[in-house]
């Protein structure tokens, strides 16, 4: 049976979600991952032609807040759980390649 | 060689920072130059658990800057979030619009040199919250700022419509001007509120057939400088590129450029632009907004007059000159002074005099605008007739100008405390005429016997009855007296 | 004493202590020598808090010697799932990734127990970020289901439902995103309510599949449910997805809770109780028929795309998942990898590290349902069928009342018995999920048990935000058969 993710995939996929899968997962996961895709192949079987996508069930719109300041937490808080920190910074390796997508 | 043309097409994506006092989807308070992580809560730090809600400002800011820019404003628009990981994006996910944008399909106009306008269509214009700030210069490492994050940035794209650096920089400024003369943003390039990115290449025809070179995005760009030399230098390097190389557009070629500011030219980043898989979907912590017809019209009752109809009217109907007319309407508040006074019956000419020359120069000295500097149109208009009216001199205006200013008094209290007020009793300088005649026999028989000393002397008439009024008696009264009794 | 203190409903104890019959110090004493019995062997806590606990009960016992008003649930001992954020103590989600992790703030629903005078006494084991049914993706340590010691509590609220179960806790919050409130109910034989979406705020909630995530109680009777829904429900204006008093109401749900519905009718799919184990299926129909004895009408209806929803969940919940736990990359809080060599590595490295198979293999998954070129053929689908699902219901609601089915296929299954084939535990959910697709209240409460004396549970359903309703369904049930009573072997 041919697999509905292969390990190439599985890779590719490991690498947007930022996890450094090793071979022995990236194995498990295409046979895995398959197996689940297999059985969400049947969502193919329905005609949803003309189904509006449902992104909430609630039928709610415009929900708001003021533009009014409210306190922020300290440096310290806001720090407290860093892993690594530099003064009143988070801190992390050299960044060489500025990738900033925004 | 020689049957070779080209043209220079740029489209422009632009982040405009709102004016908004909060971030976009929290409360924390927007500043500049804070100390580092000390304007951040859970929901900007992206701490687990913590829920985005929009800021209504922010929204209606983005949709009077969607109409100013002649966007239509669609009834449903909804929120959704575009995944990429980088330590300032503590989500790891930012919050945009994809799919269905606040504003879409408008359109700018902006001024040309020759006194023209160009109407640059714009694609779109959508909300998105900021991302904090990396900065690399403090040791190895690099330390992340996220007080930045969630600030409220209107991200506008344009059609590639413009064809010049110099076009390019008419539209950053006009449209600087825009969202100033709306309140949506403070548009100050220092603080990072306007940043561009340009997309350049050139369509060159040779021998008849048309080449388009690959384009280039640059960016970051946060000054009008900055925009306008990268797009001239792009222009020119991928003209030279094409001649030496013949490289054309093919898909997966666009690449990267950063600014280097103090050489004056553009640098590679990217080679290649990266396959981006951004994997939007509908943000489920948001619900979607609808724009209703009252809303909108409410929302369309705050817009102002926009700059470039102001420049215009002012020229047409005010007879200002379009250089005059495009200093006074380079702020709002200057502009709105300046109309108000036209409107209350002062001259026009009188007024932009009194703006752009005392004005600006107060202004520049105070290092505020000319508007800031207090005083209202009631006085300027006071002040522009009494000019009119002879009851002050050019010169004394202009003291007139900056001691109303210092005090906040009204143009007649400061002419009269500071004895700027030009006499024009007519029988008052007759009678100091009569008695500068008397005691100056040499002259009057100089000024009589016409020739060479003739108009020295009249000028010496004419000094000593300014002298003995104290320089207060008005001198086109004092010309038709002389003029009466020596012919 | 401290068992007739243990045997107490929260109601029952709120008035006691109220009216000075009993303190809550004692209350607490209570709990804490029945956590120091029956915790060993069950692990339904990851932490607790006896000295804070000791010190809120002595102030409230004080406030009300002093006539002083006090809240709804003054003095009475709850339990808090690790995935609730707490200003006093950490804030796992049993996950090695967020091992250390202090949340600067209090859920919403933390402090409407607090404004409300409950008080916490710990936070309660979960599978990691609430992924899974049985509990053992904890990352940090396993619980054991009350009733016996080789089974699963079900999960992902495992540790919540057996906090409860043994005697641990009067009552305890759990959160529901395909089931974890009302599966681990079933197992553990409590009472699990998943409220309507947007009724409960989800502020401090660590999300885990937004549009899914719903946190409800856990109690050992069905007024006590109402009781912790008067605290728990209602609007907050940091969850956008939070519905306002205006839009729906909250009514005090234990108000008619012991008026039965007159004309009730009760929709059943035939098919879904032939596709549960006969012995579930036998306790699931007997219920029906102690409804049927109250004058209820059972109807047949058909939910033709109810069989969907498993496959429409883990398209859903795990493309929600992937980004909502993106943020879990050892630069601003949680674990990091160890020398990493480049910034990139703190990402990849701290997350390959620290979440567990399944989260990864959800995240995976989520990842590629979303990656480009598969966003239409999976999100975008199951965003439709979704869609469908929830027709099912509205149309089923305009047939009937309430629509009742089993929780589970089964009860209680064996520690490692489904570990291996996550397809095979994923096909458990199917009675849960679709609720949550849906976005309509469920309830799980007990309804006898097998024949390895093993709780079953009874689910029902109504319309969304109809959970007073919901709740005095439930309630005619629970007067009649009080399977609460019992207390599980490993709570003795």
């Amino acid at each position: 049976m041919s697999k509905k993710i292969d390990q190439q995939q599985v890779k590719q996929v490991a690498k947007l979600a930022r996890l450094d899968l090793d071979d022995s997962e990236v194995a498990k996961f295409s046979t895995e991952l398959s197996s689940i895709l297999e059985y969400i192949e049947k969502l193919g079987e329905l005609d949803t032609d003309g189904v509006e996508p449902l992104a909430h069930c609630l039928p709610v719109n415009n929900v708001f807040r003021e533009d009014k300041p409210r306190p922020s937490l300290s440096n310290e808080q806001a720090l407290k759980n860093a892993p690594e920190r530099v003064d009143k910074f988070f801190m992390v390796p050299k960044i060489l390649d500025d990738n900033s997508n925004s | 060689m020689s049957d070779l043309e080209y043209k220079v097409i740029v489209g422009l994506e632009i982040h405009v920072q709102l004016a908004t006092r909060t971030k976009m989807f929290c409360s924390c308070e927007l500043g500049f130059g804070q100390e580092p992580n000390t304007s951040v809560c859970p929901v900007c730090l992206g701490m687990p658990g913590s829920l985005p809600v929009m800021n209504k400002q922010a929204f209606e800011y983005s949709v009077m800057a969607g109409l100013a820019l002649n966007c239509n404003i669609p009834s449903f628009t909804k929120w959704d979030r575009k995944s990429y990981y980088y330590p300032d994006l503590p989500k790891n996910y930012q919050i945009s619009q994809y799919d269905l944008p606040m504003s879409e399909h408008g359109y700018i106009e902006i001024p040309l040199e020759d006194g023209s306008t160009k109407k640059i269509r714009i694609l779109r214009a959508h909300l998105e919250e900021d991302a904090g700030k990396n900065t690399h210069t403090l040791g190895n490492f690099t330390a992340v700022d996220l007080n930045r994050a969630g600030t409220p940035l209107l991200e506008i794209v344009t059609e590639p419509d413009l064809s010049s650096g110099a076009e390019v920089k008419a539209l950053a400024v006009e449209l600087q001007r825009i969202v100033r003369y709306l309140g949506v943003s403070e548009a100050d390039m220092q603080k990072g509120h306007m940043r561009f990115e340009p997309n350049v290449n050139l369509h060159i025809t040779r021998g008849g057939q048309l080449y388009k070179t690959p384009i280039s995005e640059v960016k970051n760009l946060n000054s009008f400088r900055a925009l306008e030399g990268s797009v001239t230098y792009e222009a020119a390097r991928q003209l030279d590129e094409f001649l030496e190389t013949g490289i054309t557009m093919e898909s997966g070629n666009k690449r990267t450029y950063g600014w280097d500011d103090e050489n004056n030219r553009t640098v590679l980043q990217r080679e290649k632009e990266e396959a981006h898989d951004y994997r939007y979907f509908p943000d489920p912590d948001l619900v979607p907004v609808v724009m209703t017809p009252e809303w909108l019209d409410d929302i369309r009752s705050r817009l102002c007059e926009m700059p470039l109809a102001m420049e215009k009217r002012f020229v047409t109907e005010y007879g200002l000159s379009e250089y005059d007319a495009g200093v006074i309407t380079s702020e709002k508040a200057t502009a709105d002074l300046f109309d108000n006074a036209v409107k209350a019956g002062a001259d026009p000419k009188r007024v932009c005099n009194i703006l752009t020359q005392t004005g600006a120069k107060l202004a520049k000295d105070k290092e505020c605008s000319v508007a800031e500097l207090g005083v209202n149109s009631e006085n300027l208009t006071a002040l522009a007739k009494m000019i009119d009216d002879g009851d002050v001199g050019a010169s004394a205006a202009a003291q007139v100008f900056e001691l109303m200013v210092e005090t906040g008094d009204t143009p007649g209290q400061v002419a009269e405390k500071h004895n700027l007020i030009q006499k024009s009793d007519a029988s008052e300088i007759e009678s100091l005429v009569d008695a500068v005649l008397a005691d100056n026999a040499q002259a009057v028989e100089q000024v009589q016997a016409g020739g060479k000393k003739s108009k020295k002397a009249r000028g010496f008439i004419m000094g000593q009855v300014m002298q003995r009024s104290k320089g207060q008696a008005n001198p086109k009264v004092v010309n038709q007296i002389l003029a009466k009794k020596l012919g | 004493m401290a068992n007739e203190i243990l045997n107490l409903t929260c109601k029952q104890l709120r008035d006691q202590i109220a009216d000075g019959t009993v303190k809550s110090t004692k209350a607490v004493e209570a709990v804490f020598a029945q956590i120091e019995k029956a915790e060993p062997k069950i692990k339904a806590f990851l932490r607790t808090h006896k000295e804070e606990a000791m010190q809120k009960a002595a102030d409230i016992d004080e406030k009300i010697a002093n006539g002083d008003k006090v809240g709804s649930l003054a003095g009475v001992p709850i339990a808090v799932k690790d995935n609730i954020c707490t200003s006093f103590s950490k804030t796992t989600c049993a996950s090695k990734i967020l091992e250390d992790f202090e949340a600067p703030y209090d859920a919403h629903v933390i402090e409407q127990l607090n404004a409300a005078d409950a008080i916490i006494i710990g936070k309660c084991n979960l599978d990691e970020f609430a992924m899974g049914s049985s509990t053992e993706n904890s990352g940090l340590q396993q619980t054991v289901n009350p009733w016996d010691a080789d089974r699963v509590p079900g999960g992902s609220s495992g540790g919540s439902a057996a906090a409860v179960a043994g005697r641990m806790a009067f009552g305890s919050l759990g959160s529901d995103t395909g089931g974890s409130i009302r599966q681990p109910a079933s197992f553990c034989g409590v009472v699990g309510l998943k409220p309507t979406y947007g009724r409960v705020s989800r502020y401090g909630l660590v999300a885990y599949g937004s549009s899914l995530d719903q946190i409800g109680p856990f109690t050992r009777n069905v007024e006590d449910a109402a009781l912790m829904m008067n605290v728990i429900a209602g609007h907050d204006g940091r969850d956008s997805t939070s519905v306002t008093e205006k839009d729906a109401p909250v009514p005090d749900y234990t108000a008619d809770i012991d008026k039965p519905i007159e004309g009730l009718k009760i929709g059943i799919v035939p098919r879904f109780n032939e596709g549960a184990s006969d012995e579930v299926g036998k306790a699931v129909k007997a219920s029906l028929d102690t409804y049927k004895s109250l004058g209820a009408e059972i109807v047949e209806i058909d939910m033709p795309y109810f069989d969907y929803a498993v496959a429409t969940y883990y398209v859903i919940a795990t493309a929600e998942a992937s980004s909502n736990l993106a943020r879990f990359d050892g630069v601003h809080y949680g674990h990091r990898t160890a020398d990493p060599h480049d910034y990139v590595e703190v990402y990849s490295k701290s997350r390959d590290e620290a979440f567990g198979d399944e989260v990864k293999r959800r995240i995976m998954l989520g990842t590629y349902a979303l990656s480009s070129g598969y966003y239409d053929a999976y999100y975008l689908k199951a965003s439709k069928v979704r869609n469908l699902i929830r027709q099912d219901y509205t149309k089923a609601f305009e047939k009937v009342d309430c629509i009742m089915m089993p929780v589970s296929p089964t009860t209680a299954f064996k520690f490692g018995e489904k570990t291996d084939d996550p397809m095979q535990m994923y096909l458990a959910d199917i009675y849960t999920i679709a609720a949550n697709l849906a976005g309509v209240p469920g309830i799980s409460v007990p309804c006898g048990f097998d024949s390895q004396n093993l709780p079953v549970g009874l689910q029902i359903f109504t319309p969304a935000f109809s959970e007073e309703r919901l709740l005095r369904i439930a309630r005619m049930y629970e007067k009649e058969n009080d399977h609460n009573i019992v207390m599980p072997p490993l709570a003795k």
